[in-house]
């Protein structure tokens, strides 16, 4: 993915030039499909970023467009406020409405989410019908043309610069948010757990990408109502909304320039279709919503990630060629580093489990156990398969409530915590199932590790105001990533690594959020004998460091020759605890592990 | 509203309930088995409605054009695979069912169609038209796509969805049609009157659920659906073809659609596009089911049925968005049961 946004101002001004200037020549006709093309656009970035990257579906784009376009329509008629005050409060009651829609829908999980979007879609879309001051269905006329400066933008020639120009800031805008701190965090979303173990607030950003999708569809549909000078609820019904998922799917749902892509094909190809199909086969019947139907099923089934992809790939080896170096994303330079958290005092108890317990139905996975974690040790947490120690992880970093028991980080309990809450306190880390975002590179996952280290917001990011901070943020991920063993692969997908490296990646990620308390669930799993030994001299490092590790691992090797002490565990319960050299002559143990003998 | 009016409208509301209960158990099926949100399984419930009516006034449905032109387009498919694979001998087979059978069944419409046969028959007819309608649309839409999100798989159904509705005016016309009931009795029972065709659907509904019951519980192919249905790669790492569970429960889809809009035609004049808002709400009741679990589904579907029916009675205008925003509450509470923050696959 990353390839896919190489800095080429350069170019994409020039591109840009050339799309503005081609408005003074090109027929009418096309002047305005190329307004309607640049008005979807701006809809269909946001659900790049919602539904692409974010995968929260929306049916109801549609319904945030008409919001722009009534609020607008309905005070410059009723009240003759100027259209550039009306954007301001049209964007006002869009984010109003979509705080409320997103607050109510979007802790909806999974499938339920986009029927919840369905059904406001559809009550607002009747609301724009049924409204006798929005002028019912007829919908309401003589809108005022824009001014700008005392110049009035009529015509559709003139329009089309005003709408590329907003299409073009907010396909940068776009661009640059995904590529920044808040970006990572979006594109982690899918990925729940995992970007709440990073210190994404989940919940949080849901709302954010919400609203900014329903921002820029109410910005659509401002200039939309300016544009055609009346308005009536047909454009904002559901049918709208569907479409502007086509666009997106379409065009790629995860890409910037996919919902150019989409926004022009579906819209040219029903353009097209309405023209063409009466003359072939005659007016009876409605035939462009079947070929339109069979197109956009063909078109997927060629290319499931759409078409944006598909273009890259054939433009790929032509930008390589005119821009030299253009595809490949350096590593930051040298920054100011940033700055980290005091460690726990050596020795003293910096994480008490007391009495944890956790059931699963009837199945007690973790049992009235009870273990401390001392300021600058190991402590290896080994057992059985099944015997409940990844559950203990999920306690200990809210991942799962606690049913009973009590969990203290440094004195304070943390069991009611969620998880971005105790990733913040600095507990990081790693799955067993390995968790990355696998179109990312390494380089960006370790960075997402370091989320709560920077600050920066989607407004910074879109204005590229946070270079500074995002240069830190990768040189602090890139300094991890050496350290892991990964430097040589900063640039490749994560999704490319073999397992092993995947693991390690994860473990740099983990560092980046510079932790007091580093969890690791079986990282030596997959490695080679050489990486097992310079993974355990990497923990030696961070232990001599003051860091605190919590171990879980089945290389008894391994985790012997590393662990200051050992928690032994079998059917949730603490079997036996005590130095490495204690463990391994203890017969509960060994009868746990090799079987009883009779 | 007096007792006898809300007991009616009760009535109404457990009828249309009983549809929407056997569209969502379709719709948990396929979604379950396929993972595809099956937009289109209105469309069957209106070409049922509508492929009945077309027969009974003596014409041939154009249903039967859509099946001869999906079974041709699938046999070009399977001999150009057949041939890939150097499976030559195959292709009799493929000939037969996806030609010869089809074309006997145009036959026999063709036939019959203008001679009105008696109604268990055309209701035969119908099925045999509208149901083989599920497997070739997968075969033809999803079954290249069967590994692809479940956004991507979601748009392809719209996009069906779209596809079918339009051919849906091309064969049936922009009119409505109403088919005569399946008897006129009416059941006195106290005060209360039950129409004949009310306790018609509702019994065919239960004993189609209880089909399927059996189907699901009792044989192999209903058990290979169920083990698809529940974990994926382990159904096929044990021999479960992703196809053939694809095709079958597709096949059951439109085996639901297609009855449900044979029982529901006598009581609601069907339009091309009816199927949309009924697969909805039956939609509705799967998810408040939450896309995996037949009872509560079914328990959804009732409660779907009975707010529409009070609601049209109240403020009939406004009646679907009632039904459509008053699902949020019923969304939250079954969200928030849980603290969880989920994974995509």
């Amino acid at each position: 993915m990353k390839g896919g946004w190489p800095s080429r101002p350069a170019w994409g001004a020039g591109l840009f030039a050339l799309i503005l200037v081609a408005g003074n020549w090109l027929p009418p006709f096309y002047v305005t499909l190329l307004d309607y093309i640049g008005l979807y656009t701006l809809v269909t970035l946001g659900l790049v970023l919602l539904t692409g990257v974010a995968g929260l579906t929306s049916f109801g784009q549609a319904a945030f467009v008409g919001l722009g376009a009534y609020t607008s329509a309905y005070l410059t008629t009723a009240y003759s406020v100027s259209p550039w005050i009306t954007l301001v409060i049209g964007l006002g009651v869009t984010a109003i409405i979509a705080l409320i829609l997103g607050f109510l829908t979007l802790r909806l999980s999974g499938h339920y989410l986009p029927l919840g979007t369905i059904a406001w879609g559809m009550s607002l879309y009747f609301l724009f019908g049924n409204l006798d001051f929005l002028g019912g269905h007829t919908g309401i006329t003589d809108i005022p043309a824009l001014d700008f400066f005392g110049y009035e933008i009529r015509d559709n020639r003139e329009f089309y610069w005003l709408i590329w120009v907003v299409a073009a800031a907010a396909l940068v805008a776009t661009r640059n948010i995904l590529d920044s701190r808040p970006g990572r965090a979006i594109r982690a979303l899918r990925a729940g757990v995992m970007a709440e173990a990073c210190g994404v607030d989940v919940a949080r950003y849901r709302i954010v990408v919400f609203l900014y999708a329903a921002l820029l569809a109410s910005l659509s549909g401002w200039l939309y109502a300016h544009l055609q000078r009346f308005v009536n609820p047909t454009p904002f019904s559901l049918g709208a909304g569907i479409e502007y998922l086509f666009m997106a799917v379409i065009g790629g749902a995860s890409q910037v320039w996919g919902a150019v892509i989409g926004a022009a094909v579906i819209t040219v190809l029903k353009q097209w279709l309405q023209d063409i199909l009466p003359k072939l086969l005659g007016q009876s019947g409605n035939f462009e919503i079947i070929v339109f139907g069979v197109l956009i099923i063909l078109m997927l089934q060629r290319a499931r990630d759409g078409l944006w992809p598909v273009v890259e790939r054939g433009l790929r080896p032509i930008i390589a060629r005119v821009v030299p170096g253009a595809t490949a994303k350096t590593v930051a330079g040298p920054a100011q580093a940033l700055a980290r958290r005091e460690r726990p005092t050596a020795g003293a108890a910096v994480l008490e489990v007391r009495a944890a317990s956790k059931n699963f139905g009837g199945l007690a996975a973790v049992n009235g156990l009870s273990f401390t974690v001392n300021g600058g040790e190991i402590l290896g947490l080994i057992g059985p398969n099944g015997a409940g120690k990844s559950t203990m992880f999920d306690l200990i970093s809210g991942v799962q409530p606690l049913d009973s028991g009590e969990i203290l980080y440094r004195g304070r309990n943390i069991g009611a915590f969620s998880s971005h809450e105790i990733a913040k306190l600095g507990l990081a880390r790693t799955f067993q199932h390995v968790k990355l975002i696998s179109t990312m590179s390494a380089l960006e996952n370790a960075a997402l590790g370091a989320h709560l280290r920077g600050s920066g917001g989607m407004a910074r990011a879109a204005l590229r105001l946070d270079r500074a901070e995002e240069a830190q943020l990768l040189a602090e991920a890139g300094q991890q990533l050496a350290r892991a063993g990964l430097g040589a692969h900063a640039t490749d997908a994560a999704g490319s690594l073999a397992l092993g490296s995947q693991r390690l990646l994860e473990i740099a990620r983990a560092l980046a959020g510079d932790p007091a308390v580093l969890m690791l669930d079986e990282p030596a799993a997959g490695l080679r004998h050489m990486e097992k030994q310079a993974l355990a001299d990497l923990l030696r490092a961070l232990r001599a460091d003051g860091m605190s590790l919590l171990l879980v691992e089945h290389d008894m090797d391994f985790v012997m020759g590393l662990a200051d002490r050992l928690v032994v565990m079998e059917f949730g319960e603490r079997l036996a605890e005590g130095k490495p050299a204690e463990i391994r002559r203890n017969p509960a143990v060994l009868d746990a592990y090799l079987g009883g003998i009779e | 509203m007096n007792l006898q009016i809300a007991l009616l409208l009760g009535q109404d509301g457990l009828t249309n309930g009983a549809i929407y209960a056997l569209l969502a158990l379709a719709l948990v099926l396929v979604f379950t088995v396929t993972r595809v949100i099956f937009i289109p399984q209105g469309e069957f419930v209106a070409y049922g409605a509508l492929t009945l009516a077309s027969l009974q006034v003596g014409a041939v449905p154009g249903t039967l054009w859509l099946l001869l032109g999906a079974s041709i387009l699938v046999c070009i498919a399977e001999i150009a695979t057949a041939i890939r694979k150097r499976a030559l001998r195959a292709i009799p087979r493929l000939l037969a069912l996806y030609l010869a059978a089809p074309a006997l069944l145009g036959l026999a419409t063709w036939w019959l169609a203008p001679l009105k046969p008696p109604m268990p028959l055309q209701v035969l007819l119908t099925l045999a038209l509208v149901v083989p309608l599920g497997p070739l649309l997968y075969r033809l839409a999803y079954q290249r796509l069967a590994s692809a999100s479940v956004l991507v798989l979601l748009i392809v159904s719209v996009a069906v969805h779209l596809v079918l509705s339009g051919l849906g005016l091309l064969f049936f016309g922009a009119e409505g049609s109403r088919t005569p009931a399946f008897s006129d009795q009416v059941l006195d029972i106290g005060t209360l009157r039950f129409s004949a065709q009310s306790l018609w659907v509702i019994g065919a509904s239960g004993c189609l659920v209880a089909a399927l019951g059996w189907f699901f519980g009792r044989t192999l192919y209903g058990k290979a659906l169920r083990a698809t249905a529940i974990n994926r790669v382990g159904a096929r790492l044990v021999g479960i073809s992703t196809t053939l569970a694809g095709k079958l429960s597709f096949t059951l889809a439109a085996l639901i659609g297609a009855s449900s809009g044979v029982l529901i035609a006598p009581i609601t004049t069907v339009y091309y596009d009816s199927g949309f808002l009924i697969g909805l709400k039956g939609f509705v009741a799967a998810i408040i089911g939450g896309l995996a679990s037949y009872p509560i589904a079914a328990g959804g579907a009732l409660l779907v049925g009975l707010l529409e029916a009070y609601s049209s009675f109240w403020a009939s205008a406004f009646k679907e968005v009632i039904v459509f925003t008053l699902i949020i509450p019923v969304l939250l509470w079954r969200s928030l049961g849980k603290r969880q923050i989920e994974e995509e696959e």
